[in-house]
């Protein structure tokens, strides 16, 4: 063990002395000289066209720069297609003050620019805008028939497979069988910072926009082809993101906003959304969730069937994977999976942390539960005895999977086996006291990524990607890989993100960075090391003569042979007698397809929940949660355990408090503020333990990792809701479970 | 099925917006005069004025925590604030407790505990905090919990949070001793 060796270590983030001394920059912070300030007019009514923007009365205002809307937007780019960013679902993507047409309630439809916030605001909040009011639906239930299959959609979308088996008949002939509907309404991101652009005008048509977002690349794609710019004359920049969870993946109509009156005034802009407006960006989308399963006498899966039905805006068809899993987590001969969209006057959803996985999980974990109880059964051992060690869907082995260590190790820090089957049956401190589990499964994957290292004479390492970091660890688990990979402490080390000057990385989510910008940093760091080596054999006295790059490895600022360590050289001892300032090395790591191919790539986890119910008041408390998670290696165990404590929280959050809720009447979201979108605060947050169930898989990537933002998520909802059902003996099959579903 | 809605124009003009004045605002121990109009918002002359950019603004209507500032010690909602209100006052905002090179005890406590992830509601969180230790109220688990409830953290960094204030006030109330 030596000091230069950190993956899988737990050192602080690097970025952190930043972090807490309000010293990062976020987007709405780069101080440009000469900012006028955006203020976002949204529509008030859900369906309709806009007659008539009085901007003129506006703009009379002293310090009003100019109202945009379509009344005086200039000629963009014509083609939907300029439109759609690389995760756009299939469909005609958003255009923001295009034409007078009004698709969803809160569509952004005039910006006003002036040179202060105040001034914007107000003159905002003083712009009268005629409309003509159309006839609106908004609710799923009211589409409950006309769902539709979608097509090939976004990338990333799978169309649930094909059946297997002959699920109808295997289920009517099952021992036991459960049936079930389950329901969650929308729910939205929310991260803490509010959706912001600051785009510098540099002159001369050039523009750096400093934009909240998980994509750089993809914003200034985006923006290329909206705007018609070139991509050296439009920089995107976002080297803090205050939250993200999904909302950033996509460019957001600030940066649109921000981008055209900047480039209209030939000023540097700001534009912010409001806490109201940021439920106008893209949901979890409300879903429908049908369930059927059926049990052999020996408690195995007969058959398994789930069906699934979620909204869409008119205008595109926005899919995500919420029952293919069914297909994967558990053994079963007899499967029919569904999947169904339906068209409602609303905004396109969007991905939101674990997209699809997070609400399939949650029919299906539940359902599990009700088939253990139906079959008389402890639902961990229920899943045991269902157990899948091939992915049925694909017919695959899976690279790793280690979910029945997960069982075993939380269940017992939990003390599962102190819990009585029956409900009702425990009680504590006055109140029911309920027990639940859920488990689940997420992607490992690996995207395309690019990195560039570069050392100094005086052995100091700089790694570049642009990927970005929105609370996930980025730049310490980078620092961490290329420091590890050159030898060098953490503080000889800088990794830096987030400008699309850099090197390109892909879109930050479905929890692929630490795979594929952690490969790109390593495989920066070893091309750099082959130079390095190559220098250090100059000398006709070099002791490392005639070594191949792996037979040597760089330890505490030293480049030795592996197998004889006193045949070292100092690494600043062979750059500075190179002569040369600085070294540099670049990398594009893509996944490995021929030895991915075989398998399964999958990180697994299980969630054991316990709750105190007061029965008289309804109101649930949780206790304790233990959550276990194999994602093959962690990188940093402080910052992945962080990761897997907010994802507790959103599952949490899920159970029991998150629903944004519409009112058909209007259209319109009604409790789009914080003081009425509750999410968990701190005194809802139980003592949480954590558990990583080490994985060793070097057929997923090179580094072994599989990534934890979203899976750990999985499992907690359902686990609570089966906690709640073991404590009270109520099934609420529509979330958030409120204390007045329980009364 | 269609109806119209149209606003009734204002008559005789929208009326003009009202004039800035000179507001003396103290900011970690520096008084500095800026150009405000009495609508400014304490935190929106600390963000976009004084270029002082650790308070965030996470909801503009009191309801998150994230703008937290300590005015005289107190911990306020700096969104529910005018600017021109405290020319008398005492303003201390993150910046002020301490910087990146010389972390003040309760933010070394946040980056040890791993007490957030995307950085952008502990300014607020550690001012709260630093309040709540001012306040000398918060003892217990349960206190603290509940008296740092006013500050939301949508990464749910509530666990880390809770473990760095305790380890303060703990230390805190050792040297009291
Ligand atoms: S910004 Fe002040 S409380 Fe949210
Ligand atoms: S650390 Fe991201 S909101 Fe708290």
């Amino acid at each position: 063990m030596t000091q230069t060796n950190h993956i899988g270590k737990a050192p602080n983030r690097v970025d952190g002395p930043l972090k807490v001394a309000g010293a990062a920059h976020y987007s709405g912070e780069f101080n440009v000289p000469d900012l006028a300030y955006g203020y976002v007019v949204s529509s008030p009514i859900a369906k309709g066209k806009i007659l008539k923007i009085h901007a003129d009365e506006v703009r009379a205002l002293p310090g009003v720069l100019e109202v945009f809307s379509h009344e005086n937007v200039p000629h963009l780019a014509w083609l939907d297609k300029s439109y759609k960013d690389q995760i756009a679902p299939g469909g005609s993507p958003f255009r923001p003050l295009h034409a007078p047409d009004i698709t969803f309630n809160q569509q952004p439809i005039a910006l006003v620019v002036a040179d202060t916030f105040e001034l914007a605001r107000y003159a905002a909040a003083l712009l009268r805008i005629d409309y003509e009011q159309e006839a609106h639906e908004t609710n799923l239930e009211a589409k409950r028939t006309e769902g539709f299959v979608p097509g090939k959609g976004k990338a990333g979308f799978q169309p649930p497979p094909p059946p297997r088996g002959n699920p109808d008949k295997a289920l009517a002939n099952a021992t036991h069988s459960i049936e079930a509907e389950y329901a969650h309404g929308a729910q939205h991101h929310n991260p803490m910072e509010l959706f912001t652009t600051t785009v510098e005008w540099r002159g001369d048509g050039k523009i750096t926009a400093y934009d909240k977002t998980q994509g750089v690349f993809n914003v200034q794609n985006y923006l290329t082809s909206v705007f018609g710019l070139k991509k050296e004359d439009c920089r995107v920049v976002n080297q803090f993101m205050g939250g993200g969870f999904g909302a950033g993946l996509r460019p957001q109509y600030s940066v649109f906003m921000a981008v055209l009156a900047s480039l209209e005034l030939k000023r540097s802009v700001r534009v912010t959304l409001t806490r109201q407006q940021m439920f106008s960006i893209g949901h979890r989308p409300n879903t429908l969730q049908l369930l059927k399963m059926g049990t052999n006498p020996d408690g195995t899966l007969a058959s398994l069937q789930h069906h699934a039905l979620h909204e869409t805006s008119q205008f595109e068809d926005y899919t995500e994977n919420i029952v293919n899993w069914s297909g994967m987590l558990y053994q079963c001969e007899n499967v029919k999976l569904g999947y169904e969209l339906a068209k409602l006057d609303i905004y396109s959803p969007q991905d939101m942390r674990a997209p699809g996985a997070a609400s399939g999980n949650v029919g299906l974990e539940v359902a599990m539960d009700e088939m253990a109880y139906a079959a008389g059964l402890d639902p961990l051992e229920f899943r045991l005895r269902n157990y899948a060690d091939r992915d049925q869907n694909v017919d695959k082995p899976f690279s790793s999977k280690k979910l029945r260590e997960c069982y075993q190790q939380a269940a017992a820090k939990f003390g599962w086996e102190t819990r009585s089957q029956e409900p009702r049956s425990m009680r504590a401190n006055g109140k029911l006291v309920g027990m639940g589990m859920g488990g689940g499964v997420w992607d490992a994957a690996q995207k395309k990524s690019a990195a560039k290292a570069i050392i100094s004479a005086d052995g100091k390492l700089t790694v570049r990607s642009g990927t970005g970091e929105n609370g996930t660890g980025t730049y310490t688990i980078m620092t961490q890989i290329a420091a590890e990979t050159l030898g060098l402490p953490l503080e000889a080390v800088t990794f830096e993100l987030g400008d699309t000057d850099q090197p390109e990385a892909p879109i930050q989510g479905g929890s692929w960075t630490a795979a594929s910008v952690g490969t790109a940093v390593k495989d920066a760091c070893d091309a750099l090391g082959e130079k390095i080596l190559k220098l250090a054999q100059k000398p006709a006295d070099s002791p490392l003569k005639g070594a191949k790059y792996d037979d040597v490895e760089f330890v505490n600022g030293q480049l030795r042979l592996r197998l004889d360590h006193d045949q070292a050289v100092v690494l600043r001892d062979v750059l500075q007698a190179s002569g040369e300032t600085q070294l540099e090395a670049d990398s594009s790591a893509q996944p490995n397809m021929a030895k991915q191919q075989p398998y399964s790539l999958h990180s697994h986890n299980v969630a054991f929940a316990e709750v105190e119910v007061d029965e008289d008041l309804g109101t649930i408390k949780v206790t304790r949660v233990v959550s276990a998670v194999a994602a093959g290696r962690i990188l940093n165990q402080k910052t992945a355990r962080s990761q897997v404590l907010g994802s507790v929280v959103w599952g949490l959050g899920m159970a029991l408090m998150e629903e944004t809720i519409m009112d058909h009447k209007f259209g319109r979201y009604v409790n789009h503020n914080f003081a009425e979108y509750h999410i968990p605060v701190n005194a809802d947050i139980p003592h949480i333990d954590v558990i990583f169930v080490h994985e060793d898989d070097d057929i997923v990537n090179p580094l072994g990792v599989k990534g934890i933002g979203e899976v750990g998520m999985l499992g907690v909802t359902a686990a609570i809701a089966n906690a709640v059902f073991h404590a009270t003996g109520k099934r609420v099959r529509d979330l958030p479970i409120l204390l007045d579903k329980l009364l | 099925m269609s109806q119209l809605l149209t606003s009734a124009p204002a008559s005789g003009g929208l009326p003009a917006p009202v004039p800035t004045s000179p507001v003396r605002l103290t900011i970690n121990g520096q008084t500095q005069t800026l150009q405000l109009a009495p609508w400014t918002s304490l935190l929106d002359a600390l963000r976009e004025y004084a270029h002082l950019t650790g308070t965030k603004k996470g909801c503009d209507h009191g309801q998150c925590g994230a703008c937290t500032v300590l005015v005289n010690g107190r911990r306020i909602n700096s969104c529910l604030t005018l600017a021109v209100m405290h020319e008398d006052d005492d303003i201390t905002t993150i910046e002020g407790l301490g910087t990146p090179d010389n972390l003040s005890p309760l933010q070394q406590a946040f980056v040890d505990h791993d007490a957030f992830q995307c950085g952008y509601c502990t300014p607020g969180q550690i001012c709260s905090a630093q309040g709540l230790l001012n306040e000398g109220r918060a003892h217990s688990e349960a206190e603290i919990k509940e008296l740092m409830s006013g500050n939301l953290c949508r990464c749910g960094a509530y666990v880390g949070i809770l473990d760095a204030v305790k380890e303060v006030v703990d230390s805190e109330g050792r040297q009291e001793k």
